[in-house]
Parts: structure tokens; C-alpha cells; sequence
């Protein structure tokens, strides 16, 4: 099939960037959407054209790496990552639109590129449980009910790759810092530093630039992983409890 | 073998492991006879942790909580990106909790026979050993592993082994495995114990005074080069699959670390170990850029086979129970289709090459859950599996619950690497290597679920120990970016860098990368022979004569250019290419992985060579296109008696 692309260029993060019209020809329908870039970016280079940045690495779903807004919707018309869209989502004679994740948290770097590093930094605060190598009990000293655990897994499924933030009309990272809150919340392991943990998450992500949360549930219906909507629900619950308890908020 | 492909050095006569002391007691005692640093001289101390996989990240992680000062340098842009991510099946450990008779040596036994008797009895061993605290380490960090109903771990079995001990989280076990140590590792972050490199590249490795002292480095998106020092170096920077452009590794994966590393003086070793894993999503077209790997754990369930009769196109559903060929079942009625994955990978290649293959190109096997699916239930098999039969749906448009899937091998892993001694220290005093870019545990072929452990035990227990005993003699002498070593090795990546932007020739870098990946997937893959092999180095060195007078690499050096960074890869995997040649011709035996055509069993089974080839050949680079120096670091086996493998 025939396709027309408009791509978003913009050569850094100081300089406008725009849309620009590229057409693309004998498209299988069953190449990956990041394969079809690829074939028009060795078009571009031959032609003396500089090549679309995208960033991408694992291109199985997994690392988290691809983002596009793909006709306005992150990842695409399909409910997964934008590395496992096929062209068969698409017919003859579409155009697309492929634009970045667009967020105050995620600055452009080059063409469909973001800085998602804000989202390291909310981790860095409190996305963890606390247990130097070599601390560890006996794995099975502490028994974790199978429903807990499988929850815990369902919301540790987060590939970090941002589509909540972009489909976001807050630009809010609710639903990313929700899941790793849920996750680690869920687990016995996790109850020690279960009210610092949302306290400071939370207040990282007001720090980042990340729009506030009004539950539209835009995020959780382009996950890629399908994290719901209840993950944010137990974040305020958590949240809730820890300044109940009294626990002092981290800003 | 004529000389003029290498020649042989100085045999490696010690790998430092306590051999005096019985196997079960060595690591303990080199523990015992590490030199320590007290926790306030640690803060004086700075290391260089170069790659944040489950290797470089749990690494980096404990080093920081150590109080040692870390710096941690990535090429993607998040640390918790790296390619371990991706691992599905689960991670081995000997934690005997299914009571089916596993204990430290059946782990230990089953690596070195699953490894075709290749490996370090001393290291395997170890491995198994600290292979219980890895799950108990993960577990306190959280990571949700899949649980019995009593709130208990569950486990499975895997290819090469009789026992359930794999533990699994679903099909994602990499990824939460890696989010354990990447969130230890963040934590060390926002504590201040680690600084941080992100989209930074390493492009050289800086030798001051025969001592590994730093780094010269590429930021990804500022495109400056520049140098970064400690008082020691540690690679973690993954595996080299990706010289066959097809792999299961992610597009980003590269030999670029290590191999300059090479270059600068790091032995690397038994280069042509490469490990083609049996279940992994055919091959669609020409445009195809990485190949998907379907976990090893769906052959607990699913079945493999062909159709009896060549040619047989008809709907897999159509074909008859009595005109379908089980190979592995008929084959190895002991282990059936959880036999290693080098035997079922050459497996399924020979049923295609005598014309029995399925699919649109006869390069591709059934993987059948019909007698899974009527035993267990759909709901079963999706909660086992789920996320590998969308994977798979997603990919190939055809519904695996109904169809069951096409499967075909592909180079999954690399057992070779740099070489490196008991403490996983490389030739070069202070430059460790650790996780899939060593050599170190695995022999010739690695079996299912032991990367990750592999990975997490470098990092987590064994690395903090063995690299203190060399900090011990630390803090060395200051350097900085205007030693002569320095200065010296930024200017030759700083001309490399031009000269590849400046050739400005016709081709593109992808086709030279698909087409050096195609040479060595034909001549140095599944099976070679001096033949192919003889052929493969023939070619290599036009194609990178070709390489370096016609590549076309867009745009500038102080730029994002992700153009430039595949070049500079590239014109690595084109190097290790020829080297991996040369291992595989003047390796004439088969053994694990490395299948050669003239050294097999009459049943054409891998025939091992154990009185001439029962050794590492760890690899000398010699500048200016002389040939490389063989070492030979010979393996000794007292607790092993050395066998011909059999898994029927």
C-alpha cells in the first residue's frame, strides 16, 4: 500500500519544529510501524535527507522505549506499544500523523524524541523498597496471598514508556506513579515505606511539570500494559491514609 | 590449521579460583581471602559501571549501597531500558522447593553438562550456589513472582532439566527482575551514591600505567566526546548477537564495549559460542528488522512438530494425529521437547532442510497446545502464557489458541565474551566484566532461565566482592583528561567519528549491517564448516574494505545522530565477525552452540574433541591486520567425569 506521513521535525529542543509531508510507497501490510520509518529513513539518507529520530530498542513491546502519537492517539489505533502496530491497522492511500509525546514533563530532543527522565526521578524519590543486597530474608518466610501478588504483578507490568502522560488532556503521570505505588503497596515487603513512598512519589511528580489528575481515564485506555484506572484509586487511598496518619507531605 | 590465521601465545595458567580447597568451599574461601576496604575508605573510591541490565544495574545498585562512589553510564534513555527487560521464561535457582531432588550440585551439573562440558567447573559452581539468594534478594525488593494459592512461590521446569526450579513472574520475568535492581539502583540515585550518564556511549577504554582507569564516551544527544575516570572500569554492556543483524536482541544491543576493550588489550573468549534459540517468530520479509523470541516455557506445554510427508500444506488443523511427525518426542523420549535449546534449534533445522518445514517459506515448525488446551483449559494456558500468544497474535495476524504457532530459530544469546578470571576480572588489571559480556559460566551453550541468574549473581554477590580485594590497593593515582592516555584515546574516536561521517559513499549502514549478518548467518550459524567458514573470511574483509570506502552516514558529530551511533556499531560487528570465524575454524569439534559440520556422532548429535579442545581460547588482538593470538586456558573437570550428552 501507498501512504502519505506527516512527521514532526524539529532539529532540538531550542529550535521550532513543524510538520513535514514524506510519501511512502510498497508498504507490506505485515511490517511493524517502526520498520516502515526505518525503510523511509534510508530513503532519506541516500537522498542526502536527514533520517526521523525515533527512539526504540527492545521492538517486542517490553522496554519501553517507542512512543509516537500516531493520528492523535498514543501508540496508535491498537491498545499495545507503537513497535507491535502493524501496517495492516492501516489501508491504501491513508495519511498519518506522527507527532512526539507532547508534555511539559517530556521536552522534544530531536524530531519524535522526549526527555522522559522526570520519570526516573520520580522512582528515584520513593519507587522502591529498601533492601541492600544481602539483607534479604528467606524468600519464603513471608508468605503473599496469590491475589495480592498477581495484583501487584498487574500493576508492576509498566513499561514506563509515557502514552498516560500524552493522552493525558492534564499531562498528568497519575496513572505511572499510581502503578508502581499499587505495586509496591500490594506486598507485605512494601508496607514499611508505604506512606512515605506515595508522599514523596507524589510530590516528585507536582515537582516535574505533570498536569493534575481529574480521572478522565484517557491514560489507561492507551496503556499499552492496560493498567487501570483502580491503581489511581489506591494511590489516593494510600495518599489519604498517610496524611491522616500524620505523616508530613515531602514538599 | 595454517598459521596464518593466528598464532598461539602463552597458555593462562591461573584463574585465581581456590583450587586447593574443594570445590563447595572455593567461593567462601576467596571470599575469605579477598582483602576488604573499611566502609570510610570506600567513599575515596570511585568506579565505572558501564551498562544497567540486571548485570551492570544490581552492580551498580550494590556498589552504591557499599558507599564506594559509582558512576553509571546507559545508551537508552532510562536506565530500567536495557535489554534484560525483554527475558521472559524465569530464572533459575536451587531452592528445591518442589522436594524433586535439586539441590547446589544438580544445578551445578546440569550448567556444565547443558554447557557441552565447556565451562569452569569453579565458576558454575558458584553459580548455582548463590543462585538461592537471588531469589531471595529479589523477592524483598518486591518483585511479584508468579505465587501458589497458599502464598508460596510456584516454579517450572525448563529445557535441560529434570526439576522444576525456574522461577517465573508470568512471561515477563527479565522485565521485573530488572525493575528490582533498576529501582535499587534509582534509590542509590536519589541518595547521591551513584551519578548518572544517561544516552551516553562508551567508545574506548583509557589504560594508565597497565591499570583499567576510565572511559572515553559519546553523549547521545550533545554528540561531545569526552573522558570519565575511577579506579576501576566494570563492562556490563550485554551481549553481541546482533553481529547477525537478526536476533533476539534489541535494535540498540552492541558489541562496541567490549570490543574496543578488545582492541585496547581484553582477551576475548570462545567468540563463536552464539546460541540460536529454538521458538522464535519466523521470518516475515526483506524489511524484517529484529526477530521475537516466544519463551522457552511454552515447550512445557506445547509440542513440536512437522508433517511426515514433505511439501504437506495443508491447515495444520487438517492434518491428521497419525501423519504428524513429534521429532523431539520421537527423538529424545527422556527429555522430549524439553530438550537444551542448541539440539532442538539444529533439530528443527534439519526437518526443514529435508523439505518438511511449515509456513509461507518452509523455515518453520509447529509449537502445538492442543493437548495443553483440552488438559488445562483455555483459561490455563492464558494465565500461563497470555501475554506471549497476544505477543504472537499481534505479530503474525493468526490467533495461537486456535492455530497454535510457527516457530523458527534465531540467535538469542552469545556465551562468549571477554574473558575474564575467577574474580571476574579481566587480563587488564581493573577492568571486571560481568553479566552476558563475559565468558565466564556458561560453556558452549546456556540453558533456559540461566542468564538472568547468571546476571543477578555477578552483580549483586559476586562483583562487591571480588572487586573490593582489588580496590584494596586503591585509591590510585589522580588522572584527568590531560594524560597522554587520555588525550590520546579521545583523539582517535574523535577522528574514527569523522572518518566515518566524511566517506559519504552509496550505501547505507543498515545494508551493510544486513548484509554482514546475512554472510554469518549462512556461514557461521547453525552449522559451519571449514568450508563456509573459509568462505565467511574471504568475504569479511571485503565487506569491511567496502564498509570504510563506501558507507553513507548522515549528518554531524555535535548532533542527536542515531545514524552515526549504529555506524560506529557496525563498523565493530564487522571486527568480531572475522574473529568469531576464526574461533569457529580453528575449533574443529562440535560442541553446544557451535555445531561443526565435520564433528558429529553418527546420529548427528554435537561430537565433542575432548583430548585436543577441552580448553577456553581466549583471543589476543594484534594491531595493523595481523593475525590474533590464541591462549589456551585449559578445563579441568574433578567432580564432572566428561561424557558424550545425551538427553534421550
Amino acid at each position: 500500500m501507498n501512504l502519505t506521513l506527516k512527521v514532526w521535525r524539529q532539529v532540538n529542543p531550542t529550535v521550532k519544529g513543524k510538520m513535514v509531508t514524506y510519501h511512502v510507497t510498497d508498504v507490506s501490510p505485515d511490517m511493524s510501524f517502526l520498520e516502515m520509518l526505518d525503510v523511509l529513513n534510508e530513503q532519506l539518507i541516500l537522498d542526502n535527507d536527514d533520517p526521523i529520530a525515533f527512539d526504540h530498542d527492545c521492538r517486542e513491546g517490553i522496554c519501553g522505549s517507542c512512543g509516537l502519537m500516531i493520528n492523535g492517539i498514543a501508540h496508535g489505533p491498537q491498545q499495545t506499544t507503537t513497535c507491535q502496530l502493524h501496517m495492516r491497522s492501516f489501508s491504501d492511500g491513508d495519511v498519518i500523523d506522527i507527532e512526539p509525546w507532547r508534555s511539559g514533563g517530556f521536552p522534544v530532543v530531536k524530531d519524535l524524541v522526549v526527555d522522559r527522565s522526570s520519570f526516573d526521578r520520580i522512582i528515584a524519590v520513593g519507587g522502591y523498597i529498601s533492601a541492600p543486597t544481602g539483607t534479604a530474608p528467606e524468600a519464603h518466610s513471608v508468605p503473599v496471598p496469590k491475589q495480592d501478588s498477581d495484583a501487584a504483578f498487574d500493576a508492576a507490568t509498566c513499561i514506563d514508556c509515557g502514552a498516560c502522560v500524552a493522552a493525558c488532556p492534564n499531562g498528568s503521570s497519575m496513572l505511572f506513579t499510581a502503578a508502581k505505588v499499587a505495586h509496591l503497596g500490594l506486598m507485605p515487603q512494601g508496607q514499611p515505606e508505604r506512606d512515605t513512598r506515595v508522599l514523596k512519589m507524589v510530590a516528585q511528580q507536582d515537582a516535574e511539570n505533570f498536569g493534575g489528575c481529574t480521572n478522565i481515564g484517557e491514560c489507561s485506555a492507551v496503556c499499552p500494559k492496560g493498567i487501570s484506572m483502580e491503581t489511581i484509586s489506591r494511590l489516593n487511598h494510600d495518599l489519604l491514609g498517610a496524611l491522616r496518619a500524620g505523616a508530613v507531605p515531602a514538599s | 590449521m595454517p598459521l596464518d590465521l593466528f598464532t598461539v601465545g602463552e597458555p593462562i595458567a591461573d584463574t585465581k579460583a581456590p583450587a586447593d580447597v574443594p570445590l563447595p568451599e572455593r567461593w567462601n574461601e576467596r571470599k575469605f581471602r579477598a582483602r576488604l576496604v573499611n566502609p570510610a575508605n570506600r567513599r575515596k573510591l570511585s568506579v565505572i559501571v558501564v551498562g544497567t541490565g540486571l548485570a551492570g544495574g544490581s552492580a551498580a545498585a550494590t556498589l552504591g549501597e557499599a558507599g564506594y562512589r559509582v558512576k553509571s553510564f546507559w545508551f537508552q534513555d532510562s536506565p530500567r531500558r536495557a535489554h534484560s527487560v525483554a527475558a521472559q521464561g524465569g530464572i533459575n535457582a536451587a531452592k528445591n522447593y518442589r522436594n524433586d531432588g535439586d539441590s547446589v550440585h544438580r544445578l551445578f551439573y546440569d550448567t556444565v553438562k547443558g554447557g557441552d562440558f565447556r565451562s569452569r567447573e569453579s565458576n558454575s559452581y558458584r553459580l548455582a550456589e548463590v543462585s538461592a539468594n537471588i531469589i531471595d534478594q529479589a523477592v524483598a525488593q518486591g518483585v511479584p513472582f508468579a505465587r501458589e494459592y497458599g502464598g508460596l512461590l510456584d516454579n517450572r521446569s525448563f529445557g535441560g532439566a529434570q526439576v522444576s526450579r525456574t522461577f517465573y513472574a508470568r512471561g515477563q520475568t527479565g522485565q521485573q527482575l530488572l525493575y528490582g535492581a533498576y529501582q535499587a539502583l534509582e534509590r542509590q540515585i536519589g541518595l547521591g551514591n551513584v551519578e548518572t550518564f544517561p544516552r551516553t556511549e562508551m567508545l574506548d577504554l583509557i589504560i594508565v600505567d597497565g591499570r583499567a582507569r576510565g572511559i572515553v564516551a559519546r553523549d547521545l544527544i550533545t554528540g561531545e566526546i569526552s573522558s570519565h575516570f575511577a579506579d576501576a572500569v566494570v563492562l556490563a554492556s550485554g551481549g553481541y548477537g546482533n553481529v547477525f543483524y537478526l536476533s533476539t536482541n534489541a535494535k540498540g544491543s552492541n558489541a562496541t564495549a567490549i570490543w574496543r576493550a578488545h582492541k585496547r588489550g581484553a582477551y576475548f573468549a570462545n567468540p563463536c559460542y552464539t546460541q540460536i534459540h529454538p521458538t522464535c517468530i519466523p521470518v516475515a520479509g526483506d524489511y524484517q528488522s529484529k526477530l521475537t523470541l516466544m519463551s522457552e516455557s511454552l515447550r512445557n506445554d506445547g509440542r513440536v512438530w512437522v508433517p511426515k510427508e514433505r511439501g504437506d500444506s495443508r491447515d495444520p488443523r487438517q492434518i491428521p494425529e497419525d501423519e504428524r511427525d513429534y521429532f523431539l518426542e520421537r527423538k529424545y523420549p527422556a527429555f522430549g521437547n524439553l530438550v537444551p535449546r542448541d539440539i532442538a534449534s539444529r533439530q528443527a533445522k534439519n526437518v526443514c532442510d529435508e523439505g518438511r518445514g511449515v509456513g509461507p517459506n518452509g523455515l518453520g515448525v509447529y509449537l502445538d497446545f492442543t493437548d495443553a488446551m483440552q488438559r488445562l483449559g483455555r483459561p490455563a494456558i492464558e494465565a500461563k502464557y497470555g501475554n506471549l500468544f497476544d505477543m504472537y497474535a499481534q505479530i503474525t495476524g493468526e490467533d495461537p489458541y486456535e492455530t497454535g504457532m510457527r516457530i523458527y530459530p534465531a540467535v538469542h544469546y552469545t556465551m562468549g565474551g571477554l574473558w575474564v578470571d575467577y574474580d571476574l576480572q579481566s587480563n587488564i588489571p581493573g577492568m571486571f566484566v560481568i553479566g552476558e559480556a563475559n565468558f565466564s559460566d556458561q560453556g558452549a551453550n546456556r540453558l533456559g532461565a540461566s542468564a538472568l541468574m547468571q546476571g543477578l549473581a555477578d552483580g549483586y554477590f559476586v562483583l562487591p566482592n571480588t572487586l573490593a580485594n582489588y580496590l584494596a590497593d586503591g585509591p590510585f593515582e589522580k588522572v584527568d583528561a590531560t594524560h597522554p592516555a587520555a588525550v590520546e584515546a579521545q583523539q582517535a574516536i574523535k577522528d574514527q567519528t569523522a572518518k566515518l561521517l566524511s566517506i559519504n559513499g552509496t550505501r547505507t549502514v543498515a545494508s551493510f549491517h544486513r548484509e554482514l549478518g546475512k554472510l554469518m548467518w549462512d556461514l557461521c550459524g547453525m552449522d559451519r564448516s571449514e568450508e563456509s567458514l573459509r568462505k565467511a573470511l574471504d568475504r569479511i574483509p571485503e565487506l569491511k574494505q567496502e564498509f570504510w570506502t563506501n558507507v553513507k552516514v548522515s549528518g554531524e558529530q555535535g548532533t542527536f545522530n542515531q545514524n552515526l551511533e549504529h555506524a560506529g556499531r557496525v563498523a565493530d560487528f564487522i571486527e568480531l565477525a572475522e574473529l568469531m570465524c576464526v574461533d569457529a575454524l580453528h575449533r574443529n569439534e562440535s560442541c553446544g552452540g557451535h555445531f561443526r559440520a565435520e564433528s558429529q556422532t553418527p546420529e548427528g548429535e554435537a561430537l565433542r574433541d575432548d583430548e585436543n579442545y577441552a580448553y577456553v581460547a581466549a583471543w589476543e588482538y594484534t594491531p595493523d591486520g595481523a593475525p590474533p593470538v590464541l591462549h589456551r586456558e585449559a578445563l579441568e573437570y574433578e567432580y564432572i567425569h566428561l561424557a558424550q550428552r545425551s538427553y534421550k
